[in-house]
């Protein structure tokens, strides 16, 4: 037998000169692993694989901590195989016996087959045609995992994965690792842990690694230790970790955990978690102020320009919401571009270009608009209001036809996902910092441009007096035809704005219509800081009621509210000044 | 408007013919005929027109405060839904031991693990209570909306946009499951009305006299008030409030009364909508069924009564008819109609008519 298989192999091996697989000196017992040339495993590591097939589960344990002690990152994904069963035996046509990788299971002529790589390293095992190695279900074994050891590899893979982590390039990821040791409080991982800790330069991943040698000090057995643990948890204001302090005050019931047995522990604790507490107070009420903020830019930036239609041309655009969905859509149609014409590396500008493009393609819409429809209808609001309602249901459903009922979707270019940490429990995202300064600079420029240039000056003549600018020389048309299109390209730019925090949809106008328009009558007609202010609180407001009574009754509250403050102020915050009464 | 009072006495005519047709004639050619004959009309059939003549009902109250008095309002659906709300807890409680859990309460409130009826359900088994409560339901509603908006003197485009917040936040409160009204489902699987079966073929046609009697009582109310004085200040308001307001009256008060007419209305139909369609959801009170509500009245004609019950049922017909056959091409429709109805025709189906007739005129005479 043992001849046979030795013949069979040598005869393999001078076959095919790509594969070379070690053959253990230790014996036959171990089964080689099938290796790629070009990325052997470590000799130091190779029988630790091999160990996984072990018999004897004492090896195979031994193996798995072995491979964990690595601190290979292929190591890692190899035990990541081994638990979830991936780890075949296969016998190769040459009757040598040897490990595998098997990938997903698919059907071939009714047959069940998998794919086969190599453990290390996970290469695709090729065929002498070049093509991927696809083995029946019936030549390969799957190498069983113990329960029990199953557990085990968990926790080593976790905690190989953390070790791993902990030298990631991206802050984040080491950050994220080294609150994990915290919440598993192992003290094996104690060296590991403060040999980084000097050399970590980010002040966030520094603090968590801090915060995770402290969480796993308040198991030590030193009390002195404890209380110092838990000082410096309180000093650190993390709220991560008010469980374990807790736990060390109160103990668990669940777990069976006794509260601490030593008093000043206690004291310690309890003094740490009013520390994190009153902190995160101050926390909270940061993210609150900077979650309605962003609330209220988002709503400033669609009711910018509806402002600007209604204020300064008497015209209650309807379809406001479905240019802003126009918006979105461009930004979608330019994404798509940037993937199928553009290389990956250029993907992440492509909302730099989405912008203009959802500016210009709004802007257009609303051109045509204007003059196709609403320039009949000057000086009859409530039939403006009914016509851009319907044309607003027309756009939907030709979108809906054309791209689906379905929402798109719209992935955020790489700077504007994540975040930044800026104080201890306020976490800014980036995609609404982008839109608070887009907002910014969109009121900005439309305040510059109404004040300071030519056109605006004759697009607040025209607001005043058609008749007389008209005879001052002003073509009254265009002036209309031009704010018309400057409002509907601010919809689309606040469009691509949404599509980076929210869903993109048909019915993406229709969702945030009212409350714009809620904005626009609250803050009064024809002044842009009427509307600024009422955005700001209308905003500001929403976010302050919402974690009181929930997302839908302080949306009641705010309609009451505004109700209530239109009897005070009927004309919202800054009324235009007028003499007659019928300016409204 | 002149009208002569030669023309008024034809139109009278014609519109005792169509209540006589629709209250008559329609049961009768549901009951004679047989099923193959052409002029059967099948139970569904009438099912289907009692269904637009409720809506009609609604169109009258729409026409009264946006026809005569010049108010757009956008939240006509929550007063529709509360009146239709109202019937709807009555049949639920209807049920009785016959739903599907056999639990005296509704049975979406065994799923919200509910045990007890709530308490503001209790009158409502009665039907006294409830035939008040839908239209007073919403009267009150819209008294309470209406004198806090007109106080203001918010008007024109400032409450058309107001009431669709209005209707934007009932339908959000309504999709809620705490306030026990069935949330997004809704209430439904009704069996029966005053121990009538729903299902029965008798039922359906004496909800549908029901209604064509409701219809023209609703009618011949709006019509009394619109040519006696209070009419006459209604359209004051319409075409020009403030020298009414100089005149000493107080537009506000009027205001609020018509809109608290027009909500009656609204709930009267809501009421004889429920049990024979057999559903109520908040999906029909909300932003979008509220502003279709506007547009019926638009195509059928503003200003002119019998316009809004046209419009109506006009309107609803080719809503059902595109539904089943083109349902892609019924936003477009219903959105080519908002335009068309605005541009090109803004006296609605009516004023069509009207130039036709003088169009005709002016050539024979």
């Amino acid at each position: 037998m043992v001849g046979v298989r030795t013949v069979g192999f040598r005869t393999f091996f001078t076959l095919c000169v790509m594969l070379i697989a070690l053959f253990p000196l230790a014996g036959f017992a171990q089964i080689p692993v099938h290796t790629d040339p070009n990325n052997p495993p470590p000799p130091s590591i190779h029988s630790n694989i091999s160990d996984l097939a072990s018999d004897d589960l004492a090896v195979q344990k031994d193996a798995i901590i072995a491979l964990a002690k690595t601190g290979d990152p292929q190591a890692l994904s190899i035990l990541e195989e081994y638990r979830i069963g991936s780890l075949y035996v296969w016998t190769r046509p040459d009757s040598q016996r040897v490990l595998v990788i098997g990938g997903d299971e698919t059907t071939q002529d009714g047959e069940a087959i998998i794919p086969l790589f190599t453990p290390y390293g996970r290469t695709d095992i090729l065929q002498e045609d070049g093509s991927t190695l696809y083995v029946s279900v019936d030549e390969v074994e799957e190498v069983r995992v113990n329960r029990r050891l199953r557990r085990v590899v968990k926790k080593q893979i976790d905690s190989l994965g953390n070790q791993i982590n902990l030298a990631d390039p991206s802050s984040n990821v080491r950050r994220a690792a080294a609150m994990d040791f915290g919440l598993r409080g192992d003290p094996a991982a104690l060296p590991l842990l403060e040999e980084r800790l000097p050399i970590e330069q980010n002040t966030w991943a520094h603090m968590a690694i801090e915060s995770a040698i402290n969480l796993i000090n308040l198991e030590d057995e030193n009390p002195a230790v404890r209380v110092a643990a838990a000082t410096r948890l309180g000093e650190l204001r993390g709220e991560d970790a008010v469980p374990a302090l807790l736990q060390i005050l109160d103990g668990s019931e669940d777990d069976g955990i006794e509260p601490d047995s030593d008093e000043n522990v206690r004291v310690a604790a309890a003094a740490a978690i009013k520390r994190i507490e009153g902190w995160a107070f101050y926390a909270r009420t940061a993210q609150t102020i900077f979650r309605g903020l962003s609330l209220s830019s988002i709503l400033l930036l669609m009711a910018l320009g509806l402002a600007i239609v209604f204020g300064l041309m008497g015209v209650i655009n309807m379809a406001h919401g479905e240019l802003m969905m126009i918006g979105a859509y461009s930004t979608f149609v330019v994404q798509q571009l940037f993937l199928a014409y553009f290389p990956t590396s250029a993907f992440d500008y492509y909302f730099i270009v989405a912008l203009p493009v959802a500016f210009l393609v709004a802007g257009g819409f609303g051109l045509v608009i204007e003059r196709g429809v609403i320039r009949f209808l000057y000086g009859r609001p409530l039939e403006t209001l009914l016509v851009t309602w319907g044309l607003g249901l027309i756009l939907q459903q030709a979108v809906r036809q054309t791209f689906g009922a379905a929402n798109v979707s719209v992935s955020a270019p790489s700077w504007l996902s994540g975040g930044v940490q800026i104080l201890v429990g306020v976490f800014i995202p980036y995609n609404r910092l982008f839109i608070i300064g887009l907002t910014i600079v969109c009121v900005i420029a439309t305040y510059l441009f109404l004040f300071r240039t030519n056109t605006g000056l004759k697009i607040r003549a025209v607001t005043q007096n058609r008749g007389m600018s008209a005879c001052l020389g002003i073509r009254t048309g265009r002036i209309d035809a031009m704010t018309f299109a400057l409002g509907a390209g601010i919809a689309g730019l606040a469009g691509a704005a949404l599509s980076q925090v929210g869903n993109v949809g048909p019915d993406l106008g229709q969702n945030y219509i009212v409350d714009s328009f809620m904005v626009v009558v609250t803050g009064g007609v024809g002044k842009l800081s009427g509307t600024v202010a009422a955005a700001l609180g209308i905003g500001g407001l929403n976010k302050f009621l919402e974690p009181m009574f929930g997302a839908v009754y302080g949306k009641v509250l705010i309609l009451g509210m505004v109700i209530l403050f239109l009897q005070w102020r009927p004309s919202g915050f800054f009324p235009a000044k007028g003499r007659g009464l019928e300016t409204s | 408007m002149f009208v002569s009072h030669q023309k008024k006495k034809g139109e009278w005519l014609v519109l005792t013919v169509i209540a006589f047709g629709l209250l008559v004639v329609v049961p009768l050619l549901n009951l004679v005929p047989g099923e193959e004959s052409f002029l059967y009309l099948s139970d569904f059939q009438i099912n289907l027109l009692g269904k637009y003549l409720a809506f009609a009902i609604l169109a009258l109250g729409i026409d009264l405060i946006w026809g005569y008095t010049g108010i757009l309002s956008l939240g006509h659906g929550v007063f529709f839904g509360l009146g239709a709300y109202c019937m709807g807890m009555h049949l639920m409680l209807q049920i009785g031991d016959r739903s599907v859990y056999g639990s005296a309460i509704p049975d979406f409130m065994v799923w919200n693990r509910v045990t007890e009826l709530p308490l503001f359900w209790k009158p409502f088994s009665s039907f006294l209570f409830m035939s008040g409560a839908v239209i007073f339901v919403p009267m009150l509603v819209a008294a309470l909306f209406g004198f806090f908006a007109f106080r203001s003197r918010i008007r024109g485009v400032y409450f058309a946009i107001i009431t669709q917040a209005f209707a934007l936040s009932a339908w959000l409160l309504f999709n809620r499951n705490e306030l026990n009204l069935g949330g997004t489902n809704g209430l439904t699987d009704f069996k029966t009305l005053l121990g009538f079966e729903l299902a029965d073929p008798n039922t359906v046609r004496g909800l549908y006299i029901v209604t064509v009697i409701a219809l023209i009582g609703a009618y011949l109310f709006c019509w009394w008030m619109v040519r006696s004085r209070l009419g006459k200040v209604l359209v004051a308001i319409r075409d020009h409030e403030n020298r009414l307001r100089y005149s000493g009256y107080s537009p506000a008060a009027f205001k609020t009364m018509v809109f608290v007419i027009s909500a009656g209305l609204a709930g009267l139909a809501g009421a004889l909508y429920v049990p024979q369609v057999g559903i109520i959801t908040p999906s029909q009170m909300g932003v979008l069924p509220s502003i279709e509500m506007v547009v019926w009245v638009a195509v059928g004609g503003r200003g002119a009564l019998y316009g809004a019950v046209i419009g109506a049922v006009g309107v609803n017909w080719a809503r059902s008819f595109l539904t089943t056959n083109y349902p892609d091409v019924w936003l477009y429709f219903l959105g080519g109609l908002f335009m068309a109805v605005v541009l090109l025709f803004p006296n609605g189906i009516v004023g069509l008519v009207q130039q036709a007739q003088r169009w005709i005129g002016r050539r024979f005479s």
